[in-house]
């Protein structure tokens, strides 16, 4: 059970059981929606962007241990910081999930993670032994993703 | 789906196992305890060895070659279809039965050609509210085209069909395509009168038998049906091969789907002359070793006599539905009715606060495979305001050390994420 308990710790436990940022935030918030198809989790993210600054964000849906804790690790690491600041925590945070998506070209080695950087985020890592759960680890990272882009194209 | 009242001899599912080379393997270290077997059996090794016996000493391409390996080829193929529609109790068995990639294709191809050919603007097609996607998507992407309308007979809170409004639904429509056993609940329809119902109405009544076909004896003529679809992979089949059986007069009357190859009886440059059934319908060379290993699915399951896997199926999950209920109470939720002779082995299941994904997860590490999630029926799943359950579902090699496995591993579950 070594495994799965790196996978559950308590941290992502108790971000779980105590989401933080719980909610939806009224317009003109950004509102987008993710889907894991697989599971079927589901993730309202909605966000306000202030001079190129995350100012709120709110999360509400429903899913897994593993979206929903990273859903909230993810607010909690991302509210009041600068928009390119949010872009490298995302990408960050993909690559710890093994998702290499510059360095799919042969011969190019993947920088190492600064796990320090992470932060609380890092508990997260003993996802990867479990390719399935990956998604639902991301689900989160990629709908502010898609937030951001809205809330840069507004 | 039908119970005479004929002894049943039972099985020997200790001794069956050992068909299942599959069971015999390890996950995380402990002995796996196989409970999906509603997404994909396993095949017994009679099934593999028949595709590989046919492409090691037959293997040609089928109703083209004169030469005598591909004569024999053909008449294995032909053969397997001959022991599908057997299976069935098809009355034409060589004329009735469609081979396709799966069940979702056998809608597709029945909503493509009977529907595009039957179904003009208003007029109704109706389903139920416990459908899988593969009889749901292919008559909304219908109604897109040709705005027909869709009716669904709705699920009770007792996780049956409510037929209360049953004639008035079927009214005026032209078809009644439904789930056999539904895939989430286990519920296993009243086909006899939901067929009924639809003849009155003039409709003609379509199937989906994914689950029911592997569970039950299956008698379109005594059910009295006119479509019926089904998969290969969960009947102990190999993947890439399905059914669609139809009355021949229906499929007569049908325009081909996917044209090209083996389909026609004459080509040229301005037009094509379609072949008949079941060829029209077989665009390409076909699933061939998957057909002959369907037919061995067949052999086997008919060796088991479906009255004795029926009966396997509905003492099993009495057996683990009181065991969840005396172990769990309250805490483990089954979506489901009570068990009967209209409950499958199909158990989608909440215990306490824990997510589906996180159940199936812990599950794993205890060798148990379950499926978490909407088990592509989401209507049905909005309908229970559920985003997902954790499904256990049996096979013919499935044993009560299966169900305690599992119990074991809920329990595991429940202190994980206890708070």
């Amino acid at each position: 059970m070594a495994d799965l308990e790196e996978l559950y710790r308590e941290i992502i436990l108790d971000h779980y059981r105590s989401p933080r940022n719980r909610g939806e935030l009224p317009p003109p918030a950004i509102r987008v929606e993710g889907f894991n198809p697989l599971c079927g989790d589901e993730l309202v993210i909605t966000l306000l962007v202030d001079h190129d600054t995350v100012v709120d964000l709110k999360i509400a849906g429903s899913g897994c241990s593993i979206s929903q804790s990273s859903a909230s690790l993810m607010s909690a690491a991302v509210k009041g910081k600068s928009v390119d600041e949010a872009h490298q925590l995302i990408a960050t945070f993909k690559q710890m999930m093994s998702i290499h998506e510059a360095s799919l070209d042969e011969g190019e080695e993947p920088k190492p993670i600064d796990l320090r950087s992470l932060g609380e985020l890092a508990a997260l890592q003993g996802v990867v032994k479990f390719p399935v759960r990956i998604k639902c680890a991301t689900l989160a990272w990629n709908t502010l993703a898609q937030g951001l882009d809205e809330a840069s194209a507004g | 789906m039908s119970h005479g009242g004929a002894e049943v001899t039972p099985f020997d599912v200790a001794a069956l196992r050992k068909d299942f080379p599959l069971l015999d393997r390890e996950v995380n270290g402990k002995r796996i305890v196989y409970l999906d077997s509603g997404a994909s059996s396993l095949p017994p090794h009679q099934v593999v060895e028949a595709m590989s016996e046919y492409y090691e000493t037959t293997h040609a391409n089928v109703h083209r070659g004169v030469y005598h390996t591909a004569e024999v080829a053909t008449e294995r193929f032909e053969l397997a279809r001959r022991k599908v529609g057997r299976f069935l109790g098809a009355p034409d068995p060589d004329h009735e039965v469609v081979f396709t990639k799966n069940c979702t294709e056998a809608f597709n191809l029945l909503a493509h050609s009977w529907g595009r050919t039957n179904l003009l603007p208003g007029d109704v097609v109706v389903l139920s509210e416990l459908e899988h996607h593969a009889n749901i998507v292919p008559w909304l992407q219908l109604r897109a085209e040709r705005d027909i309308e869709l009716r669904f007979l709705e699920v009770g809170e007792d996780y049956r069909l409510d037929l209360s409004q049953l004639d008035a639904t079927v009214e005026g429509a032209k078809l009644v395509s439904v789930s056999a056993m539904s895939n989430v609940l286990g519920t296993i329809t009243p086909l006899r009168e939901l067929a009924a119902a639809a003849h009155r109405a003039g409709a003609l009544i379509a199937v989906d038998g994914a689950q029911s076909v592997p569970h039950l004896p299956t008698d379109v003529v005594d059910l009295d049906l006119d479509f019926l679809c089904f998969s290969g992979h969960k009947m102990l089949g190999p993947t890439g091969i399905g059914v669609l059986w139809a009355r021949a007069e229906l499929l007569e009357a049908m325009p081909p789907f996917l044209g090209g190859g083996g389909m026609i009886l004459d080509v040229r440059t301005d037009g094509f002359l379609a072949a008949g059934p079941p060829a029209r319908f077989e665009a390409g060379t076909p699933p061939i070793a998957e057909a002959i290993g369907l037919g061995a699915a067949v052999d086997y399951l008919e060796g088991l006599t479906m009255t004795a896997v029926a009966a396997h199926d509905q003492a099993l999950t009495a057996y683990a539905l009181d065991a969840m209920s005396a172990r769990f109470g309250s805490r483990l939720q089954i979506f489901g009715p009570p068990a009967g002779p209209d409950r499958g082995g199909v158990l989608s299941m909440a215990l306490d606060q824990v997510h589906a994904h996180d159940l199936a997860q812990v599950l794993d590490q205890s060798g148990v495979c379950v499926r978490p999630g909407h088990h592509c029926a989401k209507p049905l799943m909005r309908k229970l305001g559920l985003s997902a359950t954790a499904r256990a579902s049996f096979g013919v090699y499935s044993d009560r050390d299966d169900v305690d496995a599992l119990l074991d591993g809920l329990e595991a579950a429940g202190t994980l994420f206890s708070t």
